[in-house]
């Protein structure tokens, strides 16, 4: 039976040469000059983009809290929903989500603009304008929205398969709603909420297309120094693969902590 | 209790829905603005599709959300069959790898094939950015997502009838073709299903990889915000939810009313 594994050897190859080696080169023009020659220089000049880092990082952690915060009570709701309701509310989460998210972050542009709709409704009782769009608050709002979803149904999905017969029994022996919520839902549900913070986590950190679009430009991101140095007018692929090699060390290393942190709990879980 | 979470829940619903309903209610508008409304008109549709640029993109769009739909299923599937029989050390090496471009932020995923992209084409000439580095890379993101749909369905099948198929005188590969692939085809099409729709959406990796001779229709519409006032977009995403509404609710009431049937059955 062994030998029939040569029908994923396409997979194979397919998989080394445009996943591995891609990243390989993204090391080896991390290591290297444009001249090809060994260097560290690169990865030095990581210091001096430390503060876009920074702010990515701050972004997409409160977006990401955000998202946990409003969705987990959502997700609870669902999970306790009969079958009809838990499908279209589903159905409903999901409509959102089949539209490019370019369009969704452009209805929250027209909506914030200087002239757009929540300034035009409050010039009208005499109140305002603000300045909404081109700011920090617009593009963690924009991360919010477009990955509230991504937050609600891994935990929905987690919660859904609690057996009723949990509840019950911890009704009985005396658990009030929220003690049953902190000591049975809490606990279980861990799994969707390390999946929701990572799906929400990752994208937000990453974007450009956000902090482009409701940032004007005016507040960078990670993604936004990475996409000019590749793409821009002055490219430095050696620089960007720098920057992109240490994204994505960050984004593991943190994926890595949250997995250690949902290993830990289920072990806790069970000791108490 | 109830009443709160029912209000709360819909808050949030609020929330999701009323950016699309504002874009949806402007593309209506006679006007540019997008905030004061100047009375129903339909112009903003009929100069969506007399855009060439538009329509040449979304023709862009099919084609790669296709050709990469039907190639990331045809080699995810194989991937999926042939992982099975693997020994354990490679195919968790295997599967790891496959992991790679779903964990990895997109844009880290489209600069590196851009750099493989950018490099072949110095040294041999060969893959010019344009439609084909674009489908490389749609089949490439699309892969694991249908070996990750296809390996459950394998992995829930009774192996016996495989080889039962055989010891009745099937010859291997009929075997396979009868009694494998239709037993896994329900894991095959949401394999399907999602790279279609998985590429069509696609920004951000295409953004990186398609040169400047091709562009898809999200490439198009980033190009069109940049520009800001354009109400061809509203237009456009009415379009798009009007399509996406539709099809949702025929697969939610098919699926309803599936349970209902079985219901009934069941008594």
């Amino acid at each position: 039976m062994k030998k029939d594994s040569w029908i994923a050897s396409p997979f194979m190859l397919w998989v080394v040469i445009f996943t591995v080696v891609p990243l390989a080169m993204v090391c080896w023009y991390a290591f290297t000059d444009s001249t090809g020659a060994f260097t560290l220089s690169n990865i030095e000049m990581i210091g001096s983009y430390w503060g876009y880092l920074k702010d990515s990082l701050v972004m997409g952690a409160v977006a990401t809290i955000f998202c946990l915060l409003l969705g987990y009570p959502v997700a609870y709701v669902m999970s306790r929903a009969n079958w009809v309701e838990q499908q279209t509310l589903m159905m409903l989460l999901m409509l959102p989500q089949w539209m490019n998210f370019l369009l969704r972050t452009y209805a929250w542009m027209t909506i914030l603009e200087n002239n757009g709709l929540i300034n035009t409704l409050l010039g009208k009782i005499g109140i305002g304008p603000f300045q909404m769009i081109n700011t920090k608050g617009a593009i963690v709002l924009g991360m919010v929205y477009n990955f509230l979803p991504y937050m609600i149904l891994p935990i929905y999905s987690v919660m859904e398969k609690i057996h009723g017969s949990l509840f019950e029994a911890a009704n009985d022996l005396g658990a009030n709603r929220f003690e049953t919520l902190r000591r049975v839902v809490l606990p279980l549900s861990l799994p969707g909420v390390i999946t929701g913070i990572t799906m929400v986590f990752v994208p937000s950190v990453s974007t450009f297309v956000i902090s482009q679009m409701l940032g004007g430009g005016r507040n960078p991101l990670i993604g936004d120094v990475i996409e000019r140095l590749f793409v821009g007018a002055a490219p430095n692929y050696n620089v960007g693969a720098a920057l992109s090699l240490v994204l994505m060390v960050l984004i593991l290393i943190s994926m890595a902590v949250m997995k250690k942190f949902d290993d830990g709990e289920e072990t806790g879980g069970l000791m108490m | 209790m109830k009443i709160l979470s029912r209000i709360y829940t819909g808050i949030i619903f609020l929330f999701l829905y009323a950016p699309i309903v504002v874009l949806i209610v402007f593309s209506f508008n006679q006007s540019k603005s997008r905030s004061v409304w100047k009375g129903f008109s339909l112009r903003w549709y009929e100069n969506l599709f007399r855009d060439s640029m538009i329509l040449e993109a979304l023709r862009t769009s099919l084609a790669v959300a296709v050709i990469a739909a039907i190639a990331s299923t045809i080699i995810g599937t194989a991937a999926a069959v042939g992982l099975k029989k693997m020994n354990k050390g490679l195919r968790s090496v295997m599967l790891t790898l496959n992991n790679i471009p779903m964990v990895n932020p997109d844009i880290v995923t489209g600069i590196s094939m851009m750099l493989l992209f950018v490099a072949v084409f110095a040294t041999t000439g060969l893959l010019h950015p344009g439609f084909g580095t674009l489908v490389i890379a749609h089949i490439t993101f699309c892969i694991p997502y249908v070996v990750l749909s296809v390996m459950p369905k394998l992995n829930q099948m009774n192996p016996s009838i495989y080889e039962a198929a055989q010891d009745l005188g099937c010859p291997p590969f009929k075997a396979f073709m009868k009694v494998v692939i239709p037993e896994i085809m329900p894991g095959i099409i949401t394999g399907m299903m999602m790279a279609f729709t998985l590429s069509l959406d696609d920004f951000v990796i295409s953004y990186f990889t398609s040169g400047s001779t091709a562009q898809t229709l999200p490439m198009v519409i980033y190009s069109m915000t940049k520009r800001r006032i354009n109400p061809k977009i509203n237009a456009l995403s009415a379009l798009m939810f009007v399509i996406v509404l539709t099809l949702l609710v025929v697969i939610n009431l098919r699926q309803i009313n599936d349970r209902k049937r079985q219901k009934q059955e069941k008594f």
